[in-house]
């Protein structure tokens, strides 16, 4: 049954932009993805949205619905109430370009700076053995769809772009995470290069991240959390601290 | 806006990589490694393609589950799902590389499933002997791409270290969409798009192009592929002057959602069958037995008791029907749906609850729990799901040199993926596919390497350029004209119902016709707004795309008097062992597709033999058994 709602768009670019009223139907089922494409189809030819696979799995319809960051493609319509106006405008941590779709360009340079997987030197292909329990600590961050709400939502780069350039993000505390946890990987440091060089120390764990990941994974919890009680360990372990003493007098 | 010449963005590379799934981004790996520069050209953000929806697994005989699997079992499996149509060539390549190509991902980090011997695990799919596929829970396809997207940064990292930049050697352009393919003196020299968000145009000059664009499926109303398949690496191979083989050829996948409205069409992995769902209709008869077609009575289970002793014992079992190859599958769905035995949204039943527990459920399959209870409201874990049949992979498309990925005739130009066509014959079997990609994919990257090592390409030029910077502004010069997205909605009625999963010759031919009529009117096609970021433009390309496929499509289903994978006659309900030996090529004058016979090429006897004679006959004519392969 097909009824009628109102909905409010965020239209406009980097310089300019504003809340339009439509009108649009929505039929039982429909998603908020649904009614921005009719909108699209039907009023606004040139209205921008960014979206793949209307399913869930490849994050690109990343927006925020009555302020919360939400995928637009797993969002019912239903959800709201008969009378309530739903609200969809861009993620506000990253630039607009153009109404609903913004600049993510910051996610892939900071996949850039992540150090990559390294696989032992003499491993040969089809030998590795592998217990599904330790792999699956890496794979729950793995299923990660890069929807970036996360990254989104965290405070400490959503009203500060400031502090973009000294802070990886969620998203990428999980990457370092899977690498670390992963049996294979034989780099070292990935958990002092988090606090030293991604900004892991900035996060202060109000577990933001954890609440609006469509794929739940415990981004805080299992990645975050266990990460800096390490480094942690690491840092302030008093026979690190004086073999690093030692060192540094051998040098002398 | 006219875009201005002087101020044009230009770009040199030695390949052009068009389309970042899974095929293109192997293929990109590949060629880097082989000493080549690099562009990956994606229409969506990069680790978006649509490879992410796969589900299933990746199918290699790695012989991790079962040790009596090897190539030649795949090998076997793949030429019957495809009904014998497939290029042997590629079919054997596909079998005996595809174990290399996954242990290949481990060493770049993927995190299979895993044996309790801490192996790959491999599991059961339909058509598939032995079980065979590589998976990560019901995720594989994200696994891919994500493995090879973080392979492809691993290698700018690298360049970084010895170059001083990330992007020397390798470059990403995400939200490109590529217009035309560029030739001179009939060999390639390059690519003309326009960049989505801001509609700005960019020429790249390379010898080499590899189109690993995917599918189809957005000519269809009901499909599981997202925006991104229209077709866009069928149209431009052909305006390039590549051909298309067998392009009649869809899979129409057994088991979409079909409620609510709105996610119909949405893919619920066949993994839910391998693991052990069943199918029943409103009478509650579990009804796959009896859709059992002769040539696999002797691998199928005629009767419950067996099918269900073959999940724990599956030597001395035959395997339930419900994993009979997805063409089967999918018209006894069709069959059940029109025989009013269908739910009241025109499904079946598919049901895992009875044989899992629900933790089981959750953990093999969780993005089907996830989907399910998120979208549809339905727990899969206590209640059955409603499927059926929707547009998945289309087996038709660029023909191809097996060895290297070149397309036949467009020196230069290279094709992988769905994109590329033969290696599935008529049918394509699940999990075939993301093994099919890492195959040829490297194989593409092998094939343009090696060309741009002899060649020296001829510069584009500004006749050319101008020209297609022609093609991209008409939209905008008209107004008054035609709406493109109701055009896409009437191309998309007509192929439903004239060019579906079940088609008869008065049908196709008045399909033909309408096709005609919408790509005339196409032409007129007007956009409002501007440049930037506008889907409203983005369609008007997309859909011409969409209509040079359609018209392949259904002139190809005309003349295929037969019934055969993915391609069902229903004036010719029976498959012809004449029609074997036939593949079908389409091919652009600039003004029409052109569709005409050609002959498949046949098995060398060492392949031929891998078979019982008794089984060939079911396929091929007397005189082809006769000879017994060629030399």
């Amino acid at each position: 049954m097909a009824r009628k709602i109102n909905l409010r768009i965020w239209r406009g670019d980097a310089t300019d932009g504003g809340l339009q009223d439509v009108q649009v139907e929505a039929n039982e089922g429909e998603v908020v993805l649904d009614v921005i494409h009719r909108v699209q189809a039907t009023q606004i030819g040139d209205l921008a949205v960014r979206w793949n696979c209307k399913a869930g799995k490849c994050g690109s319809c990343s927006m925020e619905i009555n302020g919360k960051p939400r995928l637009a493609c797993m969002t019912q319509v239903a959800s709201y109430g008969d009378d309530e106006t739903i609200t969809v405008t861009p993620l506000r941590a990253f630039p607009v370009i153009k109404d609903l779709v913004t600049d993510v360009s910051f996610n892939y340079k900071k996949a850039m700076e992540i150090p990559a997987f390294e696989p032992p030197k003499d491993l040969k292909p089809g030998a590795a053995r592998m217990q599904q329990v330790d792999v699956e600590r890496s794979q729950e961050f793995r299923k990660c769809i890069e929807c970036f709400l996360c990254q989104d939502t965290c405070h400490v780069i959503r009203d500060h772009e400031e502090n973009k350039k000294s802070f990886a993000g969620p998203r990428f505390f999980i990457r370092i995470a899977e690498l670390d946890m992963h049996p294979l990987d034989m780099l070292k440091n990935r958990k002092r290069t988090a606090q030293e060089e991604h900004g892991l120390g900035m996060c202060n764990i109000t577990k933001c991240c954890t609440e609006v990941c469509p794929e739940h994974i415990k981004i805080t919890d299992n990645a975050i959390i266990p990460m800096k009680e390490r480094v942690v360990d690491i840092k302030y372990d008093p026979a690190r601290i004086f073999a690093g003493l030692l060192k540094r007098e051998k040098r002398n | 806006m006219t875009t201005d010449k002087s101020t044009l963005e230009r770009y040199k590379y030695d390949v052009l990589v068009i389309g970042a799934g899974g095929a293109g981004l192997r293929a990109a790996v590949e060629a880097r490694e082989l000493g080549l520069r690099v562009a990956i050209i994606c229409k969506s953000l990069f680790g978006k393609a649509h490879t992410v929806m796969a589900e299933g697994g990746a199918a290699a005989s790695m012989g991790n589950a079962n040790s009596n699997d090897n190539w030649q079992v795949h090998f076997r499996d793949t030429m019957r799902g495809g009904k014998f149509l497939n290029h042997f060539r590629m079919a054997e390549l596909h079998a005996k590389e595809s174990p290399d190509r996954i242990w290949e991902l481990e060493m770049w980090g993927a995190l299979f499933d895993r044996t309790k011997e801490g192996k790959i695990s491999q599991r059961n799919f339909g058509g598939h002997e032995y079980p065979r596929l590589a998976h990560v829970g019901d995720r594989t396809g994200l696994e891919l791409i994500r493995t090879m997207q973080q392979k492809i940064v691993a290698l700018q990292q690298a360049d970084k270290r010895e170059h001083g930049e990330y992007e020397s050697h390798i470059k990403v352009f995400s939200e490109l969409t590529i217009t035309e393919i560029l030739k001179e003196n009939g060999k390639i020299a390059g690519a003309y798009g326009y960049w989505r968000e801001s509609g700005s145009e960019v020429l790249f000059e390379a010898p080499a192009v590899i189109i690993a664009t995917g599918g189809v499926g957005k000519t269809f109303k009901i499909t599981s592929n997202s925006w991104e398949g229209t077709g866009d690496g069928h149209a431009l191979a052909l305006k390039a002057g590549a051909n298309l083989v067998d392009m009649e050829f869809l899979q129409f996948h057994p088991t979409g959602m079909v409620w609510p409205p709105s996610v119909r069409g949405i893919l619920v992995t066949e993994s839910v069958r391998g693991e052990g769902g069943i199918l029943t209709n409103t009478n509650g008869e579990r009804f796959m037995f009896k859709y059992i077609p002769d040539v696999f009575k002797d691998k199928y289970a005629d009767n419950e008791a067996e099918a269900d002793r073959w999940y724990e014992d599956q030597d001395n079992n035959r395997r339930p029907p419900e994993l009979l190859p997805r063409d089967e599958v999918a018209r006894a769905i069709n069959s059940e749906v029109k025989a009013g035995r269908g739910t009241e949204h025109g499904g079946v039943f598919l049901d895992v609850s009875k044989r899992l527990s629900a933790e089981i459920i959750k953990k093999r399959l969780p993005s089907m729990w996830h989907q399910f209870y998120e979208l549809a409201g339905v727990d899969i874990t206590k209640e059955p799901m409603e499927v059926g049949p929707t547009c998945h992979y289309v087996m038709g498309g660029v023909e191809v040199e097996p060895d290297t990925a070149a397309a036949v005739g467009v020196p230069g130009l290279y094709a992988a993926g769905e994109v590329a066509g033969g290696m599935h014959g008529s049918n394509r079997l699940g999990g075939n596919s993301l093994s099919d990609l890492l195959v040829f994919g490297r194989r593409a990257g092998m094939g343009a390497a090696a060309y741009v090592k002899q060649t020296t390409a001829a510069p584009v030029s500004e006749a050319t350029v101008a020209a297609a910077a022609a093609r991209i502004e008409a939209p905008f010069a008209r107004s008054g004209g035609e709406n493109s997205y109701s055009l896409h909605a009437e191309l998309q009625e007509v192929t439903h119902n004239l060019v579906g999963i079940i088609r008869t010759g008065d049908e196709l031919k008045d399909a033909i016709a309408k096709i005609a009529d919408i790509r005339k009117r196409s032409a007129n096609v007007a956009v409002s707004g501007g440049r930037k970021f506008n889907p409203g433009f983005h369609l008007a390309f997309d859909l011409d795309n969409m209509l040079l496929v359609a018209e392949s499509t259904a002139k190809s289903a005309i003349g295929r008097e037969e019934s055969r994978g993915g391609h069902t006659r229903d004036d010719f309900p029976g498959m012809d062992s004449g029609w074997r030996q036939y593949n079908h090529i389409s091919s652009f004058d600039g003004n029409q597709v052109s569709v005409r016979k050609q002959a498949l090429p046949f098995m060398p006897k060492e392949l031929f033999d891998l078979f019982e004679v008794e089984e060939l006959k079911k396929y091929m004519t007397p005189d082809e058994v006769a000879k017994g392969g060629s030399n």
